[in-house]
């Protein structure tokens, strides 16, 4: 008797210690890989390095971070409003196609979203240099956008605002559809039944019932753009000039080129702050937690 | 037969014209090859409790559906309040529907989803509050508006979608097997409370159900389906003691048929031979006549037993006791007569021989008025009832 007790207290024992242990390998990594570099980058953050060749030295420099506002405003402003007018660009493109796949699509569905995941079959960066080649003065497109007069005869699409955001806006539409597409999916169609047999026609029971079921998904979507969208430097690079210039690019040309990895160690986390006061103001907005 | 049943269908329509709500007006809808209702026609009354029940399959689902807009009939006419809306959308209707699932908004409290039907019909904003209330407090939900339906047991969410229905003050409610997912005990609460508030709204209900218990404790009338034809439409007490066809008689609750040959009508009573007895059967269906093979219909409940054979006015038939198994309120006889026929009787405390062991021969007996004739199923009917 007393033996079973104790084999029961042990039980409770382990049961009470197995999650800690499922969560050893996880955190040992997010430890290791993450948090330790991410200290050492804001130690970084704060040191001083007196010339390109010294080795930085800690010393409480805040001089770095108000250097990191003063000389990149615009190329942080310019980033979020790319990366916004991509998340948006992406929305718009990402929801209607979401929708048919998930109620229209019936047996297609698979291939369907096979469709839309296939672009990440090819490397990012050959994605997006295949764009500049669509794009280019020989491009198809630009012949096409100067016969039918959308483009005057001096225009061009490649480096230009334009080129960057379809860019940006391509690479990363998968990550809008998805996660609409789930969402939509999960949306029970009798619900659609219902709202059409209290008076309301298919666009009212668009947008009372599909809409707000469907915003964890556009929620999760516009995350997954933006976030990325606005620390991409590869097309800027690519498809911008030297006025589309993102923080990406900055930070990357700061780390690599100028080797000054203190005022670069700043941009970063002046960009992980403010993406971090978005993410919380945008998921207020919506209110997602209640809808979940 | 058919005739007869059309005929009868027409005659009910007709004594209820003045206040029918909802007329199938010869409707049939084909799904491809498949014939889902063949030739629906009937009326239902303002006010009413109408069940329409029936195997799976049997066609309700799809006539309710098309009641409230969803399907369109491929051919007929469905007339609401006297008005053809065959080809009106379900948002044009003025008939609710309660889903099979709820399909409650699940993002949306109670009460807007309660709201929701006013809400699209633009009704000013305090009559809407005041309107959701009053269908709170029918439901006993008063206290529950501003939870979300997931936060209510399933009894509580079929409240809900009742009273998001009956908040538009319909012509009529559609409820598609709403019960189904409910437990047995809070079916049976549900059902009572359904009726209650039936009679406290006064609107029609249209109910679809394959569970014939339900049908009968609700119902003020039935349409019995099957194979997509309406079989029989009339009251529980009707459609139990006098069914039109075979079919509904062993639809609902327990019949024991009897092959039989008719060997004279006179009036409305039949004598017909059969098991190997002679005995009078009273007769409904015209079409029935002598030198025809027909069915005896008998509830088990209204058989009698008893060693000796029984004298008065009695149709009797002699039988073995092939099995005895007590049942609570009846001891449940399964018995067998000369001719193979399988009888089933239910005999209650009063009638019980104490004596009684399979093997044992007897007779079986009722009073004639118990019986009814119906025509035999034949072969085509039967592949029909298959299918």
């Amino acid at each position: 008797m007393s033996a079973k007790i104790e084999r029961d207290a042990q039980g409770r024992k382990q049961a009470r210690y197995t999650p800690w242990l499922l969560l050893v390998p996880g955190l040992l990594w997010l430890i290791w890989f993450f948090y330790l570099p991410l200290y050492s980058l804001f130690r970084m953050s704060l040191s001083t390095k007196p010339s390109r060749f010294a080795v930085p030295e800690f010393g409480w420099a805040w001089s770095n971070y108000s250097q990191a506002f003063s000389q990149y405003g615009a190329q942080f402003q310019r980033s979020f409003t790319y990366a916004l007018a991509a998340t948006i660009a992406a929305l718009l493109i990402a929801y209607p196609i979401a929708y048919v796949i998930a109620f229209r699509g019936g047996r297609y569905r698979n291939v369907l979203l096979g469709l839309v995941v296939v672009p990440f079959f090819t490397n990012f960066l050959i994605r997006t240099l295949a764009w500049k080649t669509i794009l280019g003065n020989q491009g198809p497109l630009i012949n096409l956008l100067h016969t039918i007069g959308v483009l005057g005869p001096n225009e061009t699409l490649l480096r230009t605002p334009i080129a960057v955001i379809g860019g940006l806006t391509y690479n990363f539409l998968p990550f809008m559809v998805l996660p609409i597409y789930v969402s939509l999916e999960k949306i029970d169609p009798r619900l659609l039944d219902a709202a059409r047999d209290l008076y309301s026609h298919t666009w009212r029971g668009f947008r009372k019932i599909i809409i707000p079921l469907s915003l964890p998904g556009v929620f999760a979507g516009s995350l997954l753009v933006f976030i990325p969208a606005a620390g991409d430097f590869v097309n800027s690079y690519y498809l911008g000039n030297a006025k589309t210039t993102m923080i990406g690019s900055v930070v990357q040309d700061q780390f690599l080129v100028q080797n000054n990895y203190p005022i670069a160690a700043a941009l970063s986390f002046v960009f992980i702050a403010i993406v971090m006061v978005v993410v919380a103001i945008y998921s207020r907005l919506l209110g997602t937690e209640e809808i979940a | 037969m058919r005739l007869n049943i059309e005929a009868l269908n027409d005659a009910k329509e007709l004594s209820g014209l003045e206040n029918t709500v909802i007329e199938i007006s010869h409707v049939s809808k084909q799904f491809g090859g498949f014939k889902a209702v063949d030739d629906a026609n009937f009326g239902i009354r303002q006010g009413e409790f109408f069940s329409m029940l029936g195997p799976s399959g049997c066609g309700k689902t799809t006539t309710l559906r098309m009641i409230a807009g969803f399907e369109q009939p491929t051919s007929g006419e469905v007339r609401l309040d006297g008005k053809d809306v065959s080809k009106v959308p379900p948002y044009k209707r003025n008939v609710n529907t309660v889903f099979q699932n709820y399909a409650l908004f699940p993002h949306m409290t109670v009460f807007d989803n309660i709201a929701f039907g006013p809400r699209s019909t633009k009704a000013p904003k305090g009559e809407i509050a005041g309107r959701v209330k009053e269908m709170l407090e029918i439901v006993h939900l008063a206290d529950f508006a501003e939870r979300r339906p997931t936060q209510l047991s399933g009894g509580q969410q079929q409240r809900v979608a009742l009273a998001r229905a009956l908040v538009n003050y319909p012509s009529a409610l559609l409820l598609d097997e709403p019960l189904g997912a409910l437990d047995l005990k809070l079916r049976q609460t549900m059902q009572l409370e359904l009726k209650r508030i039936q009679r406290e709204v006064g609107i029609t209900f249209v109910f679809v159900t394959h569970d014939q218990e339900e049908a009968l404790t609700m119902s003020d009338r039935i349409a019995v389906m099957n194979a997509g034809r309406v079989e029989q439409i009339g009251t529980p007490e009707e459609i139990y003691h006098q069914p039109a066809t075979v079919f509904v008689a062993g639809f609902i609750g327990v019949a024991n048929l009897i092959p039989a040959a008719v060997v004279a009508v006179t009036g409305d009573l039949a004598t017909v031979d059969a098991a190997g007895h002679r005995f009078g059967v009273p007769v409904t269906d015209e079409s029935i006549k002598p030198a025809d093979s027909a069915v005896v219909m008998v509830r088990p409940e209204r058989l009698h037993i008893s060693l000796d054979r029984p004298t008065g006015d009695l149709a009797a038939v002699e039988a073995t006791v092939e099995e005895l198994v007590f049942q609570g309120p009846v001891l449940r006889a399964s018995l067998r007569t000369a001719a193979g026929t399988e009888l089933v009787a239910h005999i209650g405390p009063e009638d019980a021989l104490p004596m009684l062991r399979p093997g044992d021969r007897l007779w079986a007996s009722w009073v004639l008025d118990a019986a009814c004739l119906l025509r035999s199923v034949d072969t085509t009917a039967e592949t029909a009832l298959v299918s």
